[in-house]
């Protein structure tokens, strides 16, 4: 459909946007300041891809996203999604992409449910088959039958957010875009939703971009992160890989067999605690200079181990982290 | 139906279907309508009589004629300048809008359309009832006004609308539209004929209104359906409301396109 051939789904070269903002007050407001929201944003996703897009707040993300299906207009650099250019092809690339900007609805506020399903379908055109069809698939899915004919300003929270995700995935969207979804939902609508998109990747092929700050949607959702910090991309690969760029450590917790002085010394590891006077001790290493195998080998050579666990950094604690290392002016 | 009109017929039904979920305040607005209704009518029933009974073409019957008929289009006809668009702009929500495969403003004007030509029924039809039982009012007695007038009336409402959305589509540059939407009430309802016919107005002010959309939005559609216009010269008072319809809507597209190069969307 378009020489970027259709595997690429997202393609963007030096993506940018500055926003223009009046500084003081009066008079004073004539002076402007620019806020770049996204600078030099290169990024490629494909086909089948789930992306989490993740960020502080004032990242770029959201931004990053409306030039993505044209709402707003790049000030620099390129983009193309679906092989569309946004901008030029809003209209046809909107039937290819489904959103939901979880602090907005995009259903209508006064109507049953059901009805904002059909105007949708009448806006993307299905045929009336198809949009009943995929209309009763997601319904089921998403388990909605019981408020169908509810009035929208009727619904709680998790039933809303429910319907949104349906009326964005209503035209079978080639991709789907997902602004905080899981914004203010309980654990189990949570777990609700994440099985659901799981499912309709698995069904359709769907690629998915997602910007969250739940790292639990990123963890069960994503195969891939994208973090981004003052409209840069600063990390693009998988979770461990952005723990090690963070210089997050993994833990090796040992069981010894017999009460040992604490495990200090060892290269390139901090010991952490000891408990039952030195039975049970905690080490944290750096899994870019040593490995498991070989701080195990040092410790085997001072006590003898019983057993031992290793923890993976905490996916919340690497993305404090990175906020608190480049965010200290928001 | 056309696919290219399936969506704005589809947007146009859920603006009747919502509408009609506000009885209430339908009724509210009948009460208000009428009760200006009865004070407009008094005080231009005495300037016509204060006249000898004749004014400017207009006796008493075509008085109460264009009285009720300018209440009864009050709730329809958009004179306040406010819409949901300047709100969506506010908020953001415009986002919502442009992901989607249709004109903006065509899908706002299909929702507003669609919730003003159902006000017809709980505040159109009863005002004018009102007006005919207990004042009385003249009306044509063959049916090609009431034909040509209904074309009319609904080709008001648009451009009424069409108008609206084009003044609060500044809000892409102004965020807040409130001034504005004043300045649009305090002039469309002037300039419209909702507080004394056009007809009434000194040559240089009547010239100044015909040179705005304002008199076809409500006076064009009153004078034809109330016969006051007739013949060739109602059908030409329709065709400068056509020609109205392209300005307003090309104006509002034009701002639509200039305004979503700026778009900034507001709360993130």
């Amino acid at each position: 459909m378009s020489i970027d051939g259709p595997d690429i789904v997202i393609e963007t070269t030096g993506l940018t946007r500055v926003f223009t903002r009046r500084a003081g007050r009066g008079l004073r407001s004539l002076r402007r300041t620019a806020l770049t929201a996204v600078d030099d944003l290169t990024l490629r996703v494909d086909a089948g891809e789930a992306v989490g897009y993740i960020g502080a707040n004032g990242a770029g993300k959201s931004t990053t996203i409306k030039m993505l299906v044209g709402i707003l207009v790049p000030s620099a650099g390129s983009v193309r999604t679906c092989g569309l250019d946004p901008v030029r092809d809003r209209r046809i690339l909107a039937r290819h992409v489904g959103v939901v900007f979880g602090q907005r609805s995009q259903l209508w506020w006064d109507l049953p449910v059901r009805e904002s399903f059909a105007i949708l379908a009448a806006i993307h055109r299905l045929r009336p088959s198809d949009a009943t069809a995929r209309e009763e698939e997601l319904v089921a899915r998403l388990e909605m039958g019981g408020y169908l004919d509810t009035p929208v300003r009727q619904l709680s929270l998790g039933q809303r957010m429910r319907a949104e995700v349906a009326a964005a995935l209503l035209h079978r969207p080639r991709l789907v875009i997902l602004d905080e979804p899981t914004i203010g939902l309980d654990v189990l609508s949570k777990q609700r939703l994440r099985q659901f998109l799981l499912a309709e990747r698995a069904a359709h092929g769907t690629t998915l971009l997602l910007t969250t700050h739940d790292m639990g949607d990123i963890e069960r959702l994503c195969d891939r992160v994208v973090l981004v910090d003052h409209g840069r991309a600063v990390h693009d690969g998988d979770l461990a890989g952005l723990a090690r760029t963070v210089g997050a450590r993994r833990e090796l917790v040992v069981d010894l067999l017999a009460p040992s002085p604490d495990l200090v010394g060892i290269p390139h590891t901090v010991h952490l605690m000891s408990d039952g006077g030195g039975i049970r001790q905690r080490l944290a290493f750096d899994a870019d200079a040593t490995t498991a195998a070989q701080v195990l080998a040092a410790v085997a050579s001072r006590a003898e181990v019983r057993d031992l666990t290793i923890e993976e950094p905490d996916i919340e604690d690497v993305v404090r982290r990175v906020y608190e290392a480049s965010g200290r002016d928001r | 139906m056309c696919a290219t009109v399936r969506p704005y017929w589809r947007l146009f039904v859920a603006g009747v279907r919502q509408q009609s979920t506000y009885r209430l305040a339908a009724l509210g607005g009948l009460v208000t309508n009428a009760t200006f209704g009865f004070l407009k009518a008094a005080m231009l029933f005495a300037t016509v009589e204060a006249a000898g009974g004749e004014l400017r073409g207009y006796d008493v019957g075509a008085m109460s004629a264009y009285v009720w008929l300018s209440q009864g289009l009050l709730g329809s006809v958009n004179l306040n300048g406010r819409t949901d668009f300047a709100d969506r702009i506010k908020s953001g929500d415009v986002a919502v809008d442009f992901a989607r495969p249709i004109s903006p403003q065509g899908a706002a004007l299909a929702g507003e359309v669609g919730r003003a030509v159902f006000t017809l029924v709980p505040r159109g039809l009863p005002s004018v009832a009102i007006g005919a039982l207990v004042v009385g009012m003249t009306m044509p007695t063959s049916p090609g006004p009431y034909l040509l007038g209904l074309l009319s009336l609904l080709v008001g409402i648009v451009i009424s609308h069409a108008t609206a959305y084009a003044v609060n589509a500044c809000g892409f540059w102004l965020v807040e539209t409130r001034g504005v939407q004043v300045l649009y009430m305090v002039v469309s309802g002037f300039l419209a004929g909702l507080f004394v016919p056009v007809a009434f107005f000194p040559s240089w002010l009547l010239r100044i209104a015909e040179a705005t959309p304002f008199p076809s939005m409500m006076m064009y559609p009153i004078d034809i359906l109330s016969g006051r216009i007739h013949g060739p010269s109602a059908t030409g008072l329709f065709g400068i409301q056509l020609g109205w319809l392209l300005v307003t809507l090309a104006a509002g597209q034009l701002l639509t396109a200039a305004g979503r190069r700026r778009l900034e969307v507001q709360g993130g």
